[in-house]
């Protein structure tokens, strides 16, 4: 069954910039779902479409089969939301925050209850649950909206960049915390830019740039694309010009530095033959940049070349 | 309907009764210190003076119309902060995700509302017994006229919050239209005082029906034929509520 069918969605603002040029997405129950995309790229404003917070120009949207426009409550009763902006009132405690979320959700206090407890205990805020809002940390805020949209217990789970701000330890268990849901069954989709984010917890991923989808795709083809990557060489004695390295790609960027395309099908052990060969010895090696950057960047690279 | 419509209706009354009530200060206490200053200026020192309104003593005279003055403020005021201020901190898209039918979200900020007018009105008519004998003449009319009073007042709050974009936009229609309506409502005196011309276009201020209605309700008085105050007060309350119902539908003010 599908989580989140959407076709053809358009978005223009009224100070008439296009937001979303018309993307359509497929995202089954039970995914654990990826959209990435750089500033601006109109993540946030498909989340506000799909959730009643935007009004669309045009396009359809089904959630679990359920149109938003026909039968927007019932949609609505399926999805959770966590936004990217911190959106509760300044002056409310914690609990008192998620009870009336189910409140809103039409969830009984007592039930609603039991479930802020089992939330809020699990993402270590019960502690905190007569504290203002306000005056929570920033990493704090952030699972205290998680909690808040598990209320209802939703089908599936939509987060707006759930870990922007979150220290290391935080963001890991959050990750864990969202494995653990989504194998009890939620449907999760997040947006995020961080790239190893996305690699460790997504099956799926669509990358979105300037409101179109570049890529959609699941996470093992994205990264069995990743069939080259550049190494850089650190020298121990300087060269003047670079030898032909037969079967490499190489450049010298300085006089004790040279960059490397190395494929997937390379050995590399053959590659140090042709440097010894060569007389030019190698005291360091190290990635140009994370591969995943490089794929994401030559994705969107592509993208603006075609514009 | 009782899950979708009574549970997040219950829970915005509650939320919306808390709010007002945690801040007691700025919201119940001064409508009853401005009353008790009303109460020594016009009623205790200037009021003798004047001698007596339409054959009632000046105090009792004005008593129900600032009674009713302070109930249309806090209904207003109540609903215009309190939407505006969940506009502005943005969790009002905590109602908007959720799948509350429109008119119950209208509904449990009005009665917010109400519930404030009517807390207001009681706070206020007590500290006027300190001052005064409050009349009875119909408390039943008197509990419909602030009902309805509430409602219409809150609904217009609710449709100025709506349109604001900034805290200026929230002060300005109080400041420049609604205190206005009120000075000029007949609260101060009978409309049978002005010219005709001006009373022809007092008619067309909500706020002569509500006081006059209320008036008669304390005193058995008024300018205004009741029924007809309460035909106006039922055509306002139908019009804005179908107004507010439309904006919150087509999401005005809230969603891009
Ligand atoms: N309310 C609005 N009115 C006008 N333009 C808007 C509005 N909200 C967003 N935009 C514009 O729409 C485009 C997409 O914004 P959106 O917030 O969807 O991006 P995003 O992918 O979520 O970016 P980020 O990663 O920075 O959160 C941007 O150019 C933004 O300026
Ligand atoms: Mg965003």
């Amino acid at each position: 069954m599908s989580a989140l069918v959407i076709k053809n969605l358009k978005k223009t603002y009224r100070n008439k910039l296009t937001a979303l040029k018309g993307i359509n997405l497929h995202i089954n129950q039970g995914d654990f779902f990826a959209l990435l995309g750089p500033n601006g790229a109109g993540k946030s404003t498909a989340i506000g479409i799909i959730c009643g917070l935007v009004n669309k120009t045009s396009g359809t949207i089904e959630v679990f089969g359920h149109d938003i426009d026909t039968a927007t409550n019932v949609a609505k009763s399926c999805i959770g939301i966590v936004p990217q902006e911190i959106n509760f009132s300044q002056f409310e405690t914690c609990l008192s925050i998620v009870l009336n979320q189910g409140g809103y959700y039409g969830i009984h206090r007592k039930v609603a209850m039991q479930r802020a407890e089992k939330y809020l205990v699990k993402l270590g805020l019960w502690d905190k649950r007569h504290e203002y809002s306000r005056d929570l940390s920033g990493g704090m805020k952030r699972r205290l909206m998680i909690a808040r949209a598990l209320i209802h217990e939703p089908k599936m789970l939509i987060l707006d960049e759930p870990t922007a701000g979150v220290d290391v330890e935080l963001r890991r268990s959050t990750w864990r915390f969202l494995i653990d849901i989504n194998q009890q069954g939620t449907t999760i989709v997040l947006t995020t830019h961080y790239l190893e984010e996305a690699e460790s917890l997504c099956k799926n991923i669509a990358i979105i740039d300037k409101g179109e989808i570049v890529k959609d795709t699941s996470m093992k083809q994205l990264l069995s694309n990743l069939n080259k990557e550049t190494f850089i060489f650190d020298l121990i004695e300087p060269i003047k010009t670079l030898p032909e390295l037969t079967g490499f790609k190489a450049k010298l960027i300085d006089f004790s530095t040279i960059e490397i395309e190395i494929k997937r099908e390379n050995n590399i052990n053959a590659l140090f033959k042709i440097l010894s060969s060569h007389g030019i010895n190698v005291c360091s090696m190290r990635n140009k940049s994370n591969r995943l950057e490089e794929l994401f960047l030559n994705l969107l690279d592509n993208n603006s070349k075609t514009d | 309907m009782y899950k979708n419509s009574l549970i997040p209706f219950i829970t915005i009354v509650i939320k919306e009764v808390c709010r007002f009530m945690r801040i007691w200060v700025q919201t119940i206490l001064p409508p009853a210190i401005s009353m008790a200053l009303y109460f020594v200026i016009f009623g205790s020192l200037i009021g003798p003076r004047i001698g007596t309104m339409n054959g009632f003593d000046y105090i009792d005279y004005i008593a129900p119309g600032i009674i009713m003055m302070s109930i249309i403020n806090n209904a207003y005021g109540n609903v215009v902060s309190s939407f505006f201020g969940a506009k502005f901190q943005r969790h009002i898209e905590e109602m908007l995700v959720a799948p509350i039918p429109n008119f119950v979200i209208l509904a449990g900020y009005v009665t917010g509302g109400v519930v404030r007018g009517f807390l207001v009105g009681a706070v206020v008519a007590i500290v006027a017994l300190f001052f005064t004998d409050l009349k009875l003449h119909s408390l039943s009319i008197m509990i419909v006229v602030v009902f309805m009073t509430s409602i219409v007042f809150s609904l217009a709050g609710l449709i100025n919050a709506i349109f604001a974009e900034k805290f200026d936009d929230i002060s300005i229609i109080p400041t420049f239209v609604l205190t206005p309506l009120i000075y000029l409502g007949g609260v101060f005196y009978s409309i049978n005082l002005l010219p005709a011309f001006w009373q022809t276009v007092s008619a067309f201020n909500p706020i002569l029906y509500v006081v006059n209605a209320f008036r008669y309700g304390m005193l058995g008085e008024s300018d205004i034929n009741i029924t007809h105050a309460f035909i106006m007060l039922l055509v306002f309350s139908i019009v804005l509520f179908g107004i507010s119902l439309q904006l919150l539908n087509k999401g005005v003010g809230i969603k891009s």
